[in-house]
């Protein structure tokens, strides 16, 4: 059997993995804040298929609760797999006012998941599995919009570089995601928002590359297109920009 | 909560809406939204009005809340969140041997459009309406959240089964279902001559689900000729179901002009042997037919379409021939038109359903259909008829009150829930529904 944790699995991306891994027999567990609406997401996922599906606390901003989802995972057969969904995007005008938003951002999007993610790696190593972690086209470049998030997110994808590279040693995986405009409550009626995808698509997309043992994706794929142009937009050029 | 502008129609696309959205993910963001800025929920706009519609509003998409909450299989009893479709919950209950006790023409509708309009099925006139069989509902009131049902807030609940979204929003249901054989329905189709033979068929019709398909283009001695189709739950194979086909674009007025309604008609019907047949499908085939077709609202083109729904009473038949012939001679009707005998069921005080025959016939927006209806809606008046409001778009607010003798009442509970109107919909203003006077 192969077991998922999904962190930040209040997200619609995440519950559109939740559902899609359920309906294919796998366990889920779904790690958040939001006890309660984890816990419909797992009823949800039991009923879709999945032979186990419970909801876990997890606060990126306190590692104290960290070892706990390790022990919950420890306690399982088989697969282990850990998919990253976790990431916090205020305005980038909220955290020039606010300088020390910044601290919930890095811990959010970076310094937590990837501290876990190192506690978690033994383990994801002596089950072979897959580290999915969902980064950010805004991490490929500093853009005047979310350059604090992009950062963050631009770290997070280093350090998934460097975890494949541990992980593909013991013959376990890490897939890099990087979505770009996705439906979801983050992105709803935000003005400058095209090409947007369903969650959906981008679950199908992330089962797709870790089946392939893929290394880094972009969903949908033309982004990688998209982003290849914006990271070769000289910087001279690109700093009197604002895509 | 963040919202978007967006605009907006009903099924048929006629009538429109500017509406600010907001979309929540979860239970306590739609609870958050419902505090700071109560507003009217939609479900998939698969009402063909304005039913859904809030125009120079707020609105609540509640389709991101579709989760299954709980299933009591000891007790059959299912709950779902609002926004979750009936057509995904049956495709996961069906190989469980479960069923849904009432399901509508299209699997898009969501659980919350179906407490909202109280739907009826193709075995209406055994099971009653979707409302009918809750056994309670989680509703959130501009006044905070409520539980309702049979045994509780009876009135709450009452006003709230085919209420319009007037209550509150329905946060979660709690459906019983019904035992399936199988997965599969076993179909049969006879060829019906004329409006007689269709009456008498459905009158002796033994089946547990049943329908009628008209030509409503079909005049003089052909009037009333179709298809009857009967189904039951089986178990079987078929084979899988082809993927749904989307209509690339609008298609060009003509796509639905008369001769090709025409023409399509009589292929449907030569489809089925003189003698009848039996076939086997998949269970979505039987209640979904047009779902295959992703947006098949689009073949009327730009300028959309209108459908017109009327149930009469039985002693009224010769009355409900006479509708479907006006319609007929009157050249606007389209493909197919639906006929079937409802039973007395009803949940709430404004629901549709009385037991009788009810028709259901599109027309064409253009040239406007306005002065039709008008003529329909006094002959459904004379025949002591209702007409629905999930289809409708045309309708007058003198005509359509008297339709609905509970009316009156309704909107006095609805004005103890929602006292400053936030709820208040295009259709329910158009036909001036919460009037309490
Ligand atoms: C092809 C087709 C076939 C159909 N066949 C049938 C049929 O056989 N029998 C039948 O009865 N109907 C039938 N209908 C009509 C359809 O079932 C109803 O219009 C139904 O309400 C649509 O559900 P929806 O989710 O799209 O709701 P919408 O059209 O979006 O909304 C309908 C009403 O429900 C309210 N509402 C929606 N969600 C909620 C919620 N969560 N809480 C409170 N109020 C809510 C809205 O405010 C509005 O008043 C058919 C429609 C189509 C397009």
């Amino acid at each position: 059997m192969t077991t998922w944790l999904i962190l930040g699995g209040s997200s619609a991306m995440a519950r559109a993995l939740a559902r899609a891994v359920a309906s294919r027999g796998d366990a889920v567990i779904l790690a958040g804040r939001d006890a309660g609406d984890l816990a419909a997401t797992a009823t949800d996922c039991r009923l879709r298929g999945a032979p186990l599906a419970e909801a876990v606390a997890f606060d990126a901003r306190d590692p104290a609760g960290f070892p706990a989802l390790l022990a919950r995972l420890e306690a399982t057969e088989g697969t282990v797999n850990v998919a990253i969904f976790v990431g916090s995007m205020p305005p980038q005008a909220e955290i020039d006012a606010d300088p020390a938003l910044i601290d919930g951002v890095i811990a959010d999007s970076f310094t937590g998941p990837v501290r876990l993610l190192t506690l978690l790696a033994p383990l994801v190593e002596a089950r072979k599995g897959t580290v999915v972690g969902v980064g950010s086209v805004a991490g490929d470049r500093g853009r005047i919009g979310n350059y604090a998030y992009g950062a963050a997110k631009a770290g997070f994808a280093t350090y998934m570089s460097g975890l494949r590279n541990r992980l593909t040693r013991a013959g376990a995986h890490a897939v890099t995601v990087k979505p770009g405009f996705v439906d979801t409550a983050m992105t709803w009626g935000i003005e400058g928002m095209f090409l947007v995808a369903p969650p959906e698509r981008v679950a199908a997309d992330i089962l797709k590359a870790v089946g392939k043992r893929r290394d880094v994706i972009y969903t949908p794929f033309f982004w990688r297109y998209i982003m290849l142009i914006i990271r070769h937009v000289p910087e001279r050029i690109f700093k009197k920009m604002s895509v | 909560m963040q919202t978007r502008r967006l605009d907006l129609t009903g099924w048929g696309r006629v009538l429109r809406a500017t509406s600010d959205v907001a979309r929540p993910e979860r239970f306590s963001t739609l609870a958050r939204a419902m505090e700071e800025a109560p507003a009217p929920a939609m479900g998939q706009r698969r009402s063909y009005g304005d039913a859904p519609l809030n125009d120079k509003g707020r609105a609540l998409d509640m389709t991101r809340l579709d989760r299954i909450l709980g299933f009591d299989e000891e007790a059959g009893i299912l709950t779902v969140e609002g926004g979750a479709r009936i057509g995904e919950l049956n495709a996961l209950l069906a190989p469980r041997g479960w069923l849904l006790p009432v399901l509508p023409g299209t699997g898009f509708a969501t659980v919350g459009g179906a407490v909202a309009m109280d739907v009826h099925g193709k075995n209406h006139h055994h099971a009653g309406s979707f409302g009918q069989h809750l056994a309670g509902i989680r509703l959130l009131t501009p006044k905070g959240e409520k539980r309702a049902g049979p045994d509780k807030q009876k009135d709450l609940f009452r006003a709230t089964l085919g209420g319009l979204g007037q209550t509150g929003v329905v946060a979660s249901a709690e459906i019983r279902l019904l035992k399936a054989k199988g997965s599969v329905m076993m179909v049969t189709e006879h060829r019906i001559r004329d409006w007689d033979e269709h009456i008498a068929a459905l009158d002796t019709s033994e089946a547990t689900y049943s329908v009628g398909w008209i030509d409503a283009t079909a005049t003089g001695a052909g009037l009333g000729r179709g298809i009857l189709e009967e189904g039951e739950t089986g178990a079987g194979l078929v084979p899988p179901a082809k993927r749904g086909r989307k209509v690339p674009i609008d298609a060009p007025g003509a796509a639905l002009s008369p001769p090709v309604v025409r023409l399509f008609n009589a292929a449907y019907w030569r489809r089925v042997p003189m003698r009848g047949r039996t076939v086997v499908k998949p269970i979505e085939d039987f209640f979904f037919p047009l779902d295959r077709i992703y947006d098949w609202n689009r073949l009327y083109g730009k300028r959309g379409f209108h459908q017109f729904q009327c149930v009469v009473p039985l002693g009224q038949r010769d009355r409900l021939r006479d509708i479907l012939e006006t319609v007929a001679q009157s050249g606007a009707a389209s493909p197919l038109a639906v006929l079937k005998r409802m039973g007395p069921g009803r949940a709430g005080m404004m629901s549709f359903p009385m037991e009788g025959y009810t028709l259901a016939v599109d027309l064409r927006a253009a040239p406007g259909p306005e002065s039709l209806v008008a003529r329909l809606e006094g002959m459904v008046r004379d025949a002591e008829g209702r007409i629905y409001l999930a289809k409708d778009s045309l309708g007058s607010a003198e005509a359509i009150q008297a339709m609905y003798p509970e009316r009156k009442a309704w909107a006095k509970i609805v004005a103890k829930h929602d006292p400053e109107g936030a709820l208040a919909t295009d259709l329910v203003r158009r036909l001036k529904l919460r009037e309490t006077e």
